[in-house]
C-alpha cells in the first residue's frame, strides 16, 4: 500500500468518520460507492450523495487467520459484508457477529499499519 | 469458420520451485508442447501468455516478447492478465485467432512464480486480484473472499465443512498417479477437518497450494492439421468467457458465480451441446467451495446440489461426471497465470487416452475446462471434443 492519497475515497472516510456516511445514487435508484463518475448498473452520470443507512446487516463473514503483512499484527480478526440495503460494504468488525447481527459503519485503524480502516460496530 | 485442434501440449512440474524463473519454466512447457505437436516453430504466429502477478514475484513487465524469445519463436506475443483466469483468456484469444482465419497456428500457455515470495509475500500478491480500496484495505485476502463465499453459501442452501473435506479429499486421491502434480499423497476428511483455519470456515487443506509452474498448449486450423498430417485429435469447440462486479459486495450473488454461468451458457452454445453431454470436466477449484461454485454455474447441479456431489461420489473417478481428475488447482498445484492452459493441457490427455487418469473414462467424448479470476469476476470456459 502506498503513502498517496486516493480522492474520493478519502472523503468517503472522512465522511464515515464525521458521522455522515453517504453511498452515490443515480437518478435510477441505483447505489454505487466513491470515487465513482458513473453508475456502474445503467451508465448514468449523474450521482448524487444520499446518507447511508445507520444501521446495516452482516450477510457473511469470516474470521482470518493467515493475513497479509499489512495485517500481521490484526490477525485473527473478523471481516464481513454488510447489506445496507442500497450497497453493501466490506470491513473489519467485532469477533463474534453472525450472520444477520445488526452493524453501523465507523472509522478505526489496523493495528499493524495505523491505516484508517473501515470498522463495523454492534447496533 | 474453421475449427481449431489442439496440435500439443506440454507441463512442467508443478510444484515448489523457487530458484526456477518464470522464462525457465515457461520454456520447458512449450518445449513439451512442441514435441508433442509436430508443429514447427517457424509456423507459429501468435503467442497468447497468460501471467499474474509477474512484477511482485520477479519485477518483470512486459512478459510476452520475453516468454517468446524462451519459447524459441519469432512472432508477436501479448501477455494476459485476468487474475486466476489469465491463460483461460489467452486461450479465447487463440481460438477466435484462428477461427477467424488470423493465423493457423498458435502458441498458447502460462507461468507463475510464487514461492520466491514465501507465504505473506504470496498472500499479499494474490490480493491485488481482489478490489483494493473496498477490499483489501478491509483485510480481505483471497482465502478470506471466499471464506465470505462458502459462509453465504451455508446460509443460502445449507452444507458444511465435512462436505468441503470430501472434495479435497477426492482432489487429492485424483493427483495420486499424477507427477506434474505438487501433492501426490492420499489425505482423510479427519485430516482436512482438523487442519489449521486459514480464513474460517476455510482451512488449510480447502485452500489449494502456492505453486511454480507453466503450461503450453499449439493451437491450430483444422486446414493446417490436415496439410501436415497431425495427430490431433482433440478440437476446442466452445468458448465462453463472462464477468461481473469486482468487489464481492457489488454482486448481486454471493453464493454463486454468474460469470461463470454466463462462460459456460456461450461456450455451450457455440458447442451444440448442454450440461448432460459432458462426461469430464477440469474446474477451477482454488479453494474446495470453488469447485461447489463452479458445478452449479456449469449447471451439472443445480444451486444448492453441488455442495454434496463429491461426498456421494458423483464427481469421484469412479462416478457419473468425474471432476478434476489432474488433481484440481487443490492437489496438482494452482501456478496462477498458467492454470487456465494446465486445464486444457490435462483435459487433451484426458480424451485423447494418455492422462495417467484416462482409464476412468475410457468413453469419453466431450471435457469441459473451467478458469475463474479473483472471486470470478472473470471466468472462462472452454469445450473440448474428441473429433468424429
Ligand atoms: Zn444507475
Amino acid at each position: 500500500m502506498s503513502d498517496h492519497g486516493n480522492t474520493g475515497y478519502d472523503e468517503w472516510l472522512d465522511a464515515i468518520a464525521e458521522g455522515n456516511a453517504y453511498y452515490l445514487e443515480c437518478g435510477n435508484g441505483h447505489g454505487s460507492l466513491p470515487p465513482r463518475r458513473i453508475c456502474p448498473e445503467c451508465g448514468e452520470g449523474d450521482l448524487e450523495e444520499i446518507p447511508l443507512p445507520e444501521t446495516g446487516t452482516v450477510e457473511t463473514y469470516t474470521v482470518v487467520h493467515v493475513p497479509a503483512p499489512s495485517f500481521a499484527d490484526d490477525a485473527p480478526y473478523t471481516t464481513a459484508v454488510v447489506d445496507f440495503g442500497p450497497v453493501r460494504l466490506t470491513g473489519v468488525t467485532e469477533d463474534g457477529v453472525e450472520v444477520g447481527t445488526d452493524v453501523s459503519a465507523k472509522i478505526s485503524e489496523s493495528e499493524t499499519t495505523g491505516d484508517r480502516l473501515l470498522r463495523f460496530e454492534r447496533r | 469458420m474453421t475449427g481449431v485442434r489442439i496440435a500439443g501440449v506440454g507441463l512442467t512440474h508443478f510444484g515448489k520451485h523457487p530458484e526456477r524463473t518464470g522464462r525457465d519454466l515457461f520454456a520447458e512447457a512449450s518445449e513439451r508442447a512442441f514435441a508433442d505437436s509436430g508443429v514447427s516453430h517457424d509456423d507459429i504466429e501468435s503467442l497468447y501468455y497468460g501471467n499474474f502477478m509477474g512484477e511482485l514475484a520477479e519485477h518483470q513487465g512486459h512478459q510476452g516478447p520475453l516468454m517468446a524469445e524462451a519459447a524459441g519463436i519469432r512472432a508477436p506475443a501479448t501477455r494476459y492478465e485476468s487474475a486466476c483466469a489469465s491463460s483461460g483468456v489467452a486461450i479465447r484469444q487463440a481460438v477466435k485467432d484462428v477461427r477467424n482465419g488470423e493465423a493457423d497456428a498458435i502458441l498458447v500457455g502460462g507461468a507463475e512464480r510464487m514461492n520466491n515470495l514465501g507465504t505473506a509475500g504470496t498472500t499479499e500478491a494474490l490480493a491485488i486480484a481482489a478490489d483494493d480500496l473496498y477490499e483489501v484495505r478491509a483485510g480481505i485476502t483471497f482465502p478470506g473472499a471466499y471464506a465470505l463465499m462458502a459462509r453465504a453459501y451455508f446460509e443460502q442452501y445449507g452444507g458444511s465443512k465435512e462436505d468441503l473435506a470430501h472434495i479435497a479429499v477426492k482432489n487429492h486421491d485424483h493427483a495420486l498417479p499424477n507427477d506434474h502434480a505438487q501433492f501426490q499423497k492420499e489425505i482423510s476428511v479427519e485430516q482436512a477437518l482438523d487442519a489449521p483455519m486459514i480464513a474460517e470456515p476455510l482451512g488449510l487443506f480447502d485452500a489449494c497450494p502456492i505453486t511454480d509452474g507453466a503450461s503450453a498448449a499449439v493451437l491450430v486450423s483444422d486446414e493446417y492439421a490436415e496439410e501436415h498430417g497431425l495427430d490431433a485429435p482433440v478440437s476446442i469447440t466452445g468458448t465462453g468467457q463472462g464477468g461481473d462486479r469486482m468487489a464481492l459486495q457489488g454482486r448481486k450473488h454471493l453464493a454463486r458465480s454468474p460469470a461463470a454461468e454466463e462462460a459456460a451458457e456461450e461456450a455451450y452454445a457455440e458447442a451444440g451441446i448442454d450440461a448432460g453431454d459432458v462426461d469430464v470436466a477440469e474446474v477451477h477449484d482454488c479453494f474446495t467451495i470453488a469447485e461447489v461454485l463452479a458445478l452449479e454455474a456449469l449447471d451439472f447441479y443445480a444451486p444448492g446440489e453441488g455442495i454434496g456431489a463429491a461426498r456421494r461420489g458423483e464427481t469421484t473417478r469412479d462416478g457419473d461426471c468425474p471432476v478434476n481428475l489432474s488433481g484440481g488447482l487443490k492437489a496438482k498445484g494452482h501456478p496462477v497465470g498458467a492454470t487456465g492452459t494446465s486445464q486444457l493441457v490435462e483435459m487433451t490427455r484426458i480424451l485423447r487416452g494418455d492422462h495417467p487418469n484416462s482409464d476412468a473414462v475410457p468413453d469419453a467424448k466431450t471435457g469441459v475446462a473451467h478458469n475463474a479470476g479473483g472471486t470470478v469476476a472473470s471466468a472462462t470456459v472452454h469445450v473440448l471434443e474428441v473429433n468424429e
